[in-house]
């Protein structure tokens, strides 16, 4: 168990982290596209690309949620020993990791205030799949259109609805990573 | 070789994590002012302090780096911006607006379109357009959130009435999506139509006002105007005089105390680029002579 | 033919080593050591220190050196050090009742526990020249007295002992970090005594005196002025308890406004607080006035609209190093925007001319 948490972190942070957030930010400027990362492995049930995320972006400053299967003991030392972000109620946080599933109702994260409106949880999506196909993307970011496998187009809908508030989504899977900014119109095929 | 004495790109790892966290919110929210908590850096406040921490946080290895002031690779701020990162993060560097990875710039957006996988990173004075109609941050904030952005048409207009046309010819504002008025730092008017559905991802970086913004790629910019007086982007109604170029930026040069000028590209790799494919301006042909 | 102009590069290298030429002056006349700047320049190392927010004397005397005596400059190169500095812990707060004072004096009270001690003070020296310094002579020795031991009180505890003064809400919360964290308007008391402790000297001073004057008026009287040194305490979890890691030299001012009350306040004393690294006493009192002017709201006044009240106003334009960095900043190259300008003047003047010959 101490070995889980003490492994998995970057090597060397300085360029590992450059290097992902690179991805991050290609993948949250141009939705739906889809970028391979590597260097950071969470314990179970945590992909390598969300414990790449979590490694690049939360330290001790930003509130961290954890949702369902992924609030797991050795995922909680694991963010202690790399991280120390604080683990908070999803109202709280800055980022949330877990399945879709895990993270209803999505209506409990924080969506910014309407003078801040960049005061807004990042969720970090866990996916089985991550594939161009599914709802249609438009919006900043996107030529003309593009496809994500997104996990329902409801909830996406009323989060641009808020828009300039709103949550932010990266999804997850294996080594892979997509962005889902507020901004982005999401229909159904 | 990257001076060991510093971590990669200078800035510490947390600090690039607060950094790197802004300009996601600031992608997120097209044209939206993200506080972020400036460092201190070792070149004073207005010389690029926020351009710098911004391509710091987004600097990788691989990158080829371009730095340029005034459209020009070789101003002595750009010069000393770019051995800057030279140092700290090791980068190779570039004068080849097309071969760059990041292009950190004051003042212009290269003549050479950029394309998908470019980051454009502008160093911003004053990033607030409201700024000079309103100086108080509590008040320009809450106009941006109720969207009420008449101060800046009712002085638009001013323009017009004492002036026939609207006379501001740099940091011209922009509306980004239809939502929030942007300063595109002080590039010349002639530059604004580059910021919208532009392929790269534009990073605008404020170091002493601490605020960072963005455009992605292919986001709608639109320049202010009225249907009466439709935004113009214009320059001098010049060729380049070394490379001919009849749809770039210029600068304007006193070549004597007699009245004599001339008018050459303020970009120089692009000037540079096109004398060497064989395009000649008014004055090419006198080098050849001597 | 025209050739752009060229070689940046090579133009700062040799700009660079000229200023280091420069900096060492006449090679025939003795290098200042470092040391030297520390004990004999150590109110302009106070000022560095200061306004640079890092206490190492040491390291304020080498900017000094290296910027020539530029104190902006050398408050500059402190600043820019001090970014890259690990944050180890943080201290507890430090404890001035129990500084071992080297000058103390109130100008409310003739005489007090602690008493009244002058310490090192320029201020009932005659402004004459003193032509024997040129002749660097060593100097007698000040005479000595056993220091006297014990705490030194408060003025303003005592007035608070009378309920006199308003009380202060002795607050364990951590207060807000200027450098780690963006500005948000409106901000708080510990946030502006930060801003202005760090502030620069002239443009603090000068909203002082502005509120002396009349502009946002706060009937200061100096309460107290302390100067002297403090232990910082460090609390190591492993022990479970603090350690002191060190002692710094500090500069205290309390002021004491008087106060007709407002619609919320009973009449009382008010305070106006000023703590400054090293003997910086002019800074010290010059904070206290204006962080007693901007504490208008709080205290239920009216705002006359002066600047030394204008929250916004000071903490966006006290620090003289995103100051100075602006300011300097009009002498790069602007010539993109210098042309566009001469082609709207261009442009407009030629048609108000035409406009003008068509009227004419």
């Amino acid at each position: 168990m101490i070995t889980a948490a003490l492994s998995g972190g970057f090597i060397d942070a300085p360029v590992q982290s450059a290097r992902a957030f690179r991805a991050i930010l290609e993948a949250m400027a141009r939705p739906g596209t889809i970028h391979p990362v590597d260097g950071a492995a969470a314990p179970e049930p945590l992909s390598v690309a969300a414990s790449v995320a979590l490694l690049t972006l939360a330290d001790g400053t930003t509130p961290v949620h954890l949702a369902g299967g992924a609030n797991s003991a050795l995922v909680r030392d694991w963010i202690a020993f790399h991280i120390g972000a604080p683990l908070v109620a999803a109202e709280a946080a800055d980022f949330a990791v877990g399945t879709w599933q895990d993270l209803q109702p999505v209506t409990r994260f924080r969506i910014g205030q309407p003078d801040y409106p960049d005061r807004s949880a990042t969720l970090i999506v866990e996916v089985d799949r991550l594939v161009n196909h599914g709802p249609a993307l438009t919006g900043p970011g996107i030529a003309l259109a593009t496809w994500l496998s997104l996990p329902e187009t409801e909830a996406f809908h009323a989060n641009r609805a808020l828009f300039p508030l709103g949550f932010d989504c990266l999804f997850t899977c294996a080594n892979r990573l997509a962005g889902l900014p507020r901004s982005t119109k999401v229909e159904k095929l | 070789m990257t001076d060991q004495a510093y971590n990669f790109a200078y800035l510490d790892e947390q600090t690039k994590r607060m950094i790197r966290r802004a300009i996601l919110k600031g992608i997120a929210v097209p044209g939206y002012q993200v506080p972020f908590a400036s460092r201190e850096m070792p070149m004073p406040y207005g010389w690029g302090t926020g351009g710098v921490q911004v391509t710091s946080a987004c600097l990788v290895p691989e990158d080829r780096l371009k730095v340029i002031d005034q459209g020009a690779d070789d101003t002595t701020n750009a010069v000393s911006i770019r051995k800057f990162f030279q140092r700290t993060a090791g980068v190779a560097v570039t004068e080849a607006t097309a071969e760059a990875t990041v292009i950190q710039t004051r003042h212009r957006i290269p003549e050479t379109p950029l394309h998908e996988g470019q980051i454009l990173v502008y160093q911003v004075p004053i990033p607030e357009p409201l700024r000079f109609l309103e100086p108080r941050e509590t008040e320009t904030r809450k106009m941006h959130e109720l969207e009420e952005y008449g101060l800046m048409h009712v002085k638009l207009y001013e323009d017009i009435a004492r002036h026939g046309t609207i006379a501001t010819s740099y940091a011209y504002p922009v509306k980004v999506e239809g939502r929030y008025v942007m300063d595109p730092s002080p590039i010349p008017k002639f530059d604004n139509p580059k910021l919208g559905q532009n392929p790269a991802i534009q990073l605008f970086g404020a170091g002493r006002e601490q605020r960072i913004y963005a455009l992605p790629p292919f986001t709608e910019v639109v320049s202010l105007d009225f249907d009466d007086h439709p935004f113009e982007p214009s320059k001098a109604p010049h060729d380049c005089d070394l490379c001919g170029a009849r749809d770039s930026y210029l600068d304007e040069v006193i070549t004597d105390d007699r009245g004599g000028r001339m008018f050459v590209c303020s970009d120089t790799d692009f000037c540079a680029g096109r004398q060497a494919d064989g395009h000649r301006g008014r004055l090419s042909a006198v080098e050849a002579v001597q | 033919m025209y050739v752009a102009v060229k070689g940046g590069e090579r133009a700062i290298d040799n700009a660079h080593a000229w200023l280091a030429e420069e900096r060492r002056g006449d090679c025939s006349v003795p290098e200042l050591s470092v040391a030297q700047i520390r004990e004999q320049m150590k109110l302009a190392v106070n000022r560095v220190m200061a306004e640079g927010s890092l206490y190492d004397p040491d390291l304020a005397a080498l900017a000094i050196k290296q910027a020539r005596g530029d104190l902006i400059e050398a408050v500059f190169l402190m600043r820019a050090y001090r970014t890259t500095l690990p944050r180890l812990a943080g201290s507890v707060a430090i404890e001035t009742g129990s500084m071992a004072v080297v000058r103390r004096i109130s100008a409310t009270y003739k005489d007090l526990p602690g008493g009244q001690i002058l310490g090192p003070t320029f201020d009932y020296t005659h402004r004459l020249l003193d032509f024997a310094l040129a002749a660097e002579g060593d100097v007698p020795a000040a005479p000595t007295a056993p220091a006297t031991p014990g705490p030194v009180p408060h003025v303003t505890g005592f007035l608070n002992r009378e309920g006199l003064i308003e009380d202060t809400q002795r607050c364990d919360t951590t207060p807000p970090d200027l450098t780690r964290e963006p500005m948000e308007l409106p901000t708080v008391r510990p946030l502006r005594l930060q801003a202005l402790t760090r502030g620069d000297e002239g443009f603090v001073l000068g909203l002082a005196y502005s509120t002396q004057r009349g502009y946002g008026r706060t009937h200061a009287f100096v309460g107290e002025l302390r100067i002297g040194w403090v232990g910082v305490e460090v609390e190591i979890p492993e022990l479970g308890f603090a350690v002191e890691i060190a002692e710094i030299e500090l500069t205290e001012c309390e002021t004491v406004n008087q106060f007709k009350g407002s619609k919320t306040e009973p009449p009382q004393f008010t305070r106006g607080y000023g703590l400054v690294f090293g003997q910086s006493e002019r800074k010290a009192i010059s904070m206290s006035l204006v962080d007693r002017a901007l504490r208008w709201r709080e205290l239920g006044e009216d705002n006359s609209g002066a600047p030394a009240q204008d929250e916004e106003f000071v903490l966006m334009h006290c620090d003289n190093i995103q100051a100075t960095g602006f300011l300097e900043h009009i002498k790069l190259p602007h010539y993109v925007d210098f042309q566009s300008e001469l082609e709207l003047v261009r442009r407009l003047r030629s048609e108000a001319i035409v406009l003008t010959e068509a009227a004419e």
